[in-house]
Formats: C-alpha cells, structure tokens, sequence
C-alpha cells in the first residue's frame, strides 16, 4: 500500500472510476487544465480527455444545474464546487432538484450525481473559504452526505458515491488534504456509504467526530488517556444515511457521549446526534450529552483558533460528561 | 437561422401586446400560408396537428371544470397556447427529449401519456406515475423522453442543457428540448442555461413561450429588453421571434433550430409570441389585474380556429368533421375521467419509497411510529 495524503486520495478515486467507467465525467471552476485549485483532478484531463473532464464557467447554479441534466440523461456526473461556501447559487437545484428527482418522478428518473466540495476551517480562509454547512445538506431529504476524515476512506468512500445511484455530497475536509497521510490501497477500494468505524477504542466516553475533527479528537484522545480516561471515538463517515447503531452500541457501553462537530452549535449536526443519544440510549447515560461546536457566529479571520474545536476544548466536553 | 421574417409594423408594445420585433409568420390570420415558407406537410399531418390541438384544448377546458367541481385540486391551463406546444413538439424526433415548464403538459400525451394517467397526476392517485406526490400538472413520462417539471421557475433549463450535453458526449443523436415562460428569462438558471449552452455547443433547442404574464407581471415589467429572443444574441446563440399562435411558424422554427442542433451547431432559442387567456392557474383571477380587452383582442388570434380556416379552405374540413372530432374526443376524455377516478389513495409506504434507491432504515421506523396498527 502506498502513503498518500488525502487530496491524492481523491484523485486516486476519481482515476480508478473514469478508468472503469466512461459515463464518469468530472467537470467545475478551473478543475480541467489547472487540475483544480486545490489539485484535486490533477492530470485528468490530460488521462481522459477534455469531454471528460472539463473547466466550466463560472456559475455554480450553472454547475450544478447541467450535472442533474447530465445525471437524469444517464451519466454520472461528479461536479466540483471550489469550496463549500461558494455552494450557495447552487442551493435550489441541490435540494430542490437533484434531491427530489426519484421522489417527484416516482422513480422514473434518477440523479446519481456527486458534488465534490472542500469544506471547514484552520487554514486562515475566513468567512468564505471556511464554512461547514453540511446540517443544510443533510437536512434535505433525498441527498447523501459523506465527510472523510481518512486517506484511506476517501478513496473508498468516494468510490462507492460516484456507483451510488442517488445525489450524493462529497465533503473534503481541506485542512486535512495535505496534513494528513495515511496507507491507501491500491485499485479498487470501495468503503460502503452508511457504514461507521471506530477510529480508537475505548472505554469510559464515546466521542463521536467526523471530518477534519477526527485528528483533532484523536490527539484529545491521547491527553485523556494520560488523564486516566478512556475515549472511544466514533467516526461516522456517512452523515446520511447515518450507522446510528455503532454510535448507540458505543454510548451503551461508555455511557458518556461528546460530539464535536466545527460547524455553528445551534442546529448543527452533532445536535442530531446528541438527539439520537438521548432518544434511543437515555437510559445508558451517566451524564449530559455534550457537544463541542464552532460558534454561532460567521467564520472569523483573526479569531479562527478560538472559534474551532480544538484538542483543549474537546478535553473541556469531555470533563463535563463526568462532572455531572 | 435562415427564415426570413415577416415585417409586422408594430406600436409600442403594451402589457399583453406582441411586443416590437419581427416575428416569424406562416399561416395568416385568415388560413393562408405564407408560400415561401410553407414547409409543405402532408394533409395527414395537418388534421393530425389540427385534432391533437382540439384535443389538449377540451382536455384543458374539462379539467378546469373538475377542478371546480373540487375533483381536481388545481390545475395550469392553457388555453390559447395550444400552437406553441403541439407545434414545436411535433417538430422534434420521438428519440428526443422534452424538458417542459407548466405549459406543455400536452407534450406528455402527445408523447404517448394515456389520458387516464395524466388525470390521475392531477388526481394524485395510485395510478399517477408520480405515485401522487405532487401538485397537478407535474406529469413524468419517461418512456416518451418527457420528463418531469419542477415548480421553481427556470431550473429546468439547465437540466436541458446539461442532458443535451451528455447526448452530445455519447455521440447520441439526440436533440433536447427545454421549454420556459417569459416569467423565467429573469431566473439566475436561465442565464446559467443559456450560457453553458451556448459555450458548449449543446444539441438543444431552448424554446421560451412568452405569453406575455407571469402570474400578475406583465411582460413590460418582466424585462426592459425590446425582445426576449435578442437575449440569445448576448450568448452568442442564434434565435428567432415567432408568431406562437401560428403553428405552421413554431413547426418551421423548430424543425430548423432541431436540425441545427442535430449537425452539431449547437443551440437555438425560439421565443414564441403567444397568450395566457385564463389565470395562470386555477387559483389565479387574473380579472384583478388586467383589461379585458386586452384577453378579447387575442382570442380574435386563436391558434386552433386558424389552421382550422386552413383546412376549410382546403376542403379538408367543415362541420360533419368537427362535430365528429368533438364527439370523439368527448368520449376518450369521458372515458380517461372514469378510469382515473377509478384509483385509490396511495398506500402509506410511498411516503417512504423513492427518497433514496434502497429505503434507509430510519425512514421504516419514522412511518412505523406514524401508523397505529404496526
């Protein structure tokens, strides 16, 4: 197996697909000759040719709008968006259209489609270059939501949408592109969407985290241990559908649960979460349901470090679960 | 384009009047074809054009009455629009595809929609192929390349063009159709539409029936542009105002942009200059808001009595033949009405089905705390 950071991950995945199946097109802002700007679709139009894989106006409404032309026709778009907080011209045509395509058409036709989107903070981008808006997303119904936080899983995770037959957004946890390296198989590799892992196992409290948050919580996860307690952390790759057994199976065990999720506090997804918890596990809790969040506020500039969930304040919700 | 326009001197236009712009003109007011433009259809496809038109007509007129009867829960007519829709569609290859907006639910039947089954759209029943979940007039028929529209005004446009993309890409020969109000040349996705259209050459005919209301807003108020059609020029994409009440003109329009597309020259846009007679839904009183006069002046217009003075000065027509037409029609609608009230409600597990390929396991469990009995 080969060491790659996670950006080359995505291209892996992108390669294996185009490779296999030539209904793949990939296409966005700057993503065919420059190979995107974050190099995402490096050398692919050079490997597949410029109807495969091509720059388009700038227009994200644009965008999107022909990919779900071009998904209901029958191929199998994967649209860039330079970054998440640029998705919003866009919004309609994701919920309202690609979204609804099987429903509305009582299943005549279909929108596999994946937007591909880098997304979160702590690489100084300010408000909008930093965004985590996947609540929107994943409050929609109809659309699927994926949040990697491994090079490994990208591949895997990315695989499995682009074969998915339902809209699918693809959330690249951009700190994390060039940070993180890690073991990625060769060829195929396919992680099923909808399925969890435990990234660390552990006894005393459940912290569940996905994205650029999981390193953040598995360093938290080391100071604890030094601290005496036992973190059992939750990845759950797929926002939705969502493996809620393994968070539940986790919280029965451990009893305790933090989520920690960088996107606004207030109707964030790690509020769902904490919901699910104590619907379905209430009885199981020793203590409050704790989430550790960004702030209800825009994303800041100068103040980045104090609005995203670091290792200290994750230590912070842990404490609290036991201070109880 | 290479049809030449026919001059029409023009006033300023007024809410409601064709506007100021050349439009392309074949069949004259009084049933006369304009010789050098006549695309010389066989007698056939003139009475199969001439009772189609009759039939989206009645059609129209009785779904109107059932949704005042409260049998339907709304409906979008188009009454005075019938030549821009029958005549553009049958323009195009049954391989082609057809991306409506509220006005051209006809496109669907012409297509091949059982009358049954588009009532029971607008019923919302089980055996609608939406499985009911939507507001009338959202029919889906993929099977005739029809697909399914959406309420928000323009979205569809780049749905056009992005499936014109993909036919281009698959060397399929393939034209793709995607129609939109005067209301939607204001929406972001029509610009977005035109322009990824026009950029990449896209197989596609974007046809645009203006009859000249959105809802309450006249089309002066819609746009300061002296045509809708010069908006095309901006894109770099040829375009043609046509008489939309003519549907020898929509046809001949039509088959040219088509054709274009098919060579692979990429896209037209074709305004169609029509009317919306009635409300823009039956929700709709449109007496609130516009002059009487100005609904009168167009009926003396009417597309439908135009190709039929055609006809009759061709003998081909006269009123044995209507009046059986009319019987005719009667029956099939008559017959479509009993069959698709005959339906039953949805079963409760389509609220769940659909949402995604494979039914997530959340979803059973949100409809079995929602039902007593399981």
């Amino acid at each position: 197996m080969a060491q790659k950071t996670l950006i080359e991950a995505v291209t892996d995945a992108l390669h294996h697909e185009m490779a296999q199946d030539d209904r793949v097109v990939v296409f966005g802002e700057d993503v065919g000759r420059k190979g995107g700007v974050f190099g995402a679709t490096a050398g692919l139009q050079e490997a597949y040719g410029t109807e495969r894989c091509f720059d388009t106006p700038l227009s994200e409404c644009g965008i999107i709008g022909t990919a779900v032309g071009m998904a209901v026709y029958g191929m199998r778009p994967v649209a860039e968006i330079q970054f998440l907080d640029f998705i919003y011209p866009a919004f309609d045509q994701i919920v309202s259209e690609a979204a609804k395509m099987r429903y509305r058409s009582g299943g005549e036709y279909t929108c596999p489609l994946v937007i591909r989107s880098p997304y979160g903070g702590g690489i100084r981008g300010g408000h909008y270059h930093s965004q985590s808006s996947e609540a929107y997303f994943c409050h929609t119904p109809g659309l699927k939501v994926v949040v990697p936080s491994t090079p490994a899983d990208t591949k895997g995770l990315l695989i499995a949408s682009i074969r998915d037959e339902d809209p699918v957004m693809f959330l690249e946890p951009k700190r994390s592109y060039r940070s993180l390296k890690g073991e990625v198989p060769e060829g195929e590799h396919y992680v099923p969407l909808g399925v969890g892992r435990v990234a660390r196992e552990g006894t005393d409290v459940t912290v569940v985290a996905y994205g650029a948050m999981v390193p953040i919580v598995e360093k938290a996860a080391e100071k604890a241990a030094e601290l005496g307690k036992s973190v059992e952390i939750i990845d759950p790759r797929t926002l939705v559908p969502l493996d809620e057994e393994l968070i539940l199976e986790s919280v029965r065990k451990t009893g305790r649960c933090v989520v920690v999720y960088e996107a606004p506090k207030t109707c964030g997804f790690g509020a769902e979460i904490a919901a699910i918890v104590a619907e379905k596990a209430i009885g199981h809790l020793e203590g409050p349901v704790v989430r550790v969040a960004g702030f209800d506020t825009p994303f800041p500039y100068s103040l980045e470090h104090l609005y995203m969930p670091d290792v200290r304040r994750v230590l912070k919700g842990i404490q609290r679960t036991f201070e109880w | 384009m290479t049809a030449s326009r026919e001059a029409q001197p023009q006033p300023q236009p007024a809410a409601g009047q064709p506007g100021r712009g050349q439009m392309l003109s074949v069949l004259r007011e009084d049933g006369s074809i304009v010789a050098s433009r006549d695309p010389k259809l066989p007698l056939e496809k003139l009475l199969e054009l001439y009772e189609t038109m009759v039939l989206v007509r009645e059609f129209d007129r009785r779904m109107l009455v059932l949704q005042r009867q409260g049998r339907i829960g709304f409906y979008g007519p188009i009454l005075g629009q019938e030549a821009a829709t029958v005549g553009s569609v049958a323009a195009l290859e049954a391989r082609d595809w057809i991306f409506p907006a509220l006005r051209e639910g006809a496109a669907a039947m012409m297509r091949g929609l059982p009358l049954h089954v588009a009532i029971a759209q607008l019923i919302g029943n089980d055996l609608d192929r939406c499985k009911g979940r939507q507001m009338p007039c959202h029919y889906t028929y993929r099977e005739g390349h029809y697909y399914g529209m959406s309420s928000v005004i323009g979205t569809q446009i780049s749905h056009a063009v992005g499936a014109a993309m993909a036919a281009k890409l698959r060397r399929d020969d393939v034209v793709v159709a995607g129609y939109l109000g005067d209301g939607a040349t204001s929406a972001s996705d029509f610009h977005a539409g035109m322009n990824f259209a026009a950029v990449f050459k896209a197989p596609c005919v974007l046809i645009c029936q203006n009859n000249q209301w959105a809802i309450s807003v006249p089309l002066s108020m819609q746009s300061a542009s002296e045509t809708l059609a010069a908006k095309a020029d901006a894109y770099g994409m040829p375009s043609l105002r046509v008489d939309g009440n003519d549907i020898l003109a929509v046809y001949v329009a039509t088959r040219e942009a088509a054709d274009r597309a098919r060579r692979g020259e990429g896209p037209t846009f074709l305004e169609l200059v029509t009317y919306r007679r009635l409300g823009h839904s039956s929700s709709d009183d449109p007496s609130r808001y516009r002059d009487e006069s100005e609904v009168a002046a167009w009926e003396q217009r009417d597309p439908v009595e135009r190709l039929r003075r055609h006809l009759e000065s061709r003998g081909a027509w006269d009123g044995d033949r209507e009046q059986e037409l009319q019987d005719r029609i009667a029956l099939a609608v008559n017959d479509a009405i009993r069959t698709a009230e005959a339906g039953s409600p949805p079963a409760p597990e389509t609220l769940i089905s659909d949402v995604f390929a494979e039914t997530p396991r959340q979803l059973h469990e949100q409809l079995r705390d929602a039902l007593d009995d399981r």
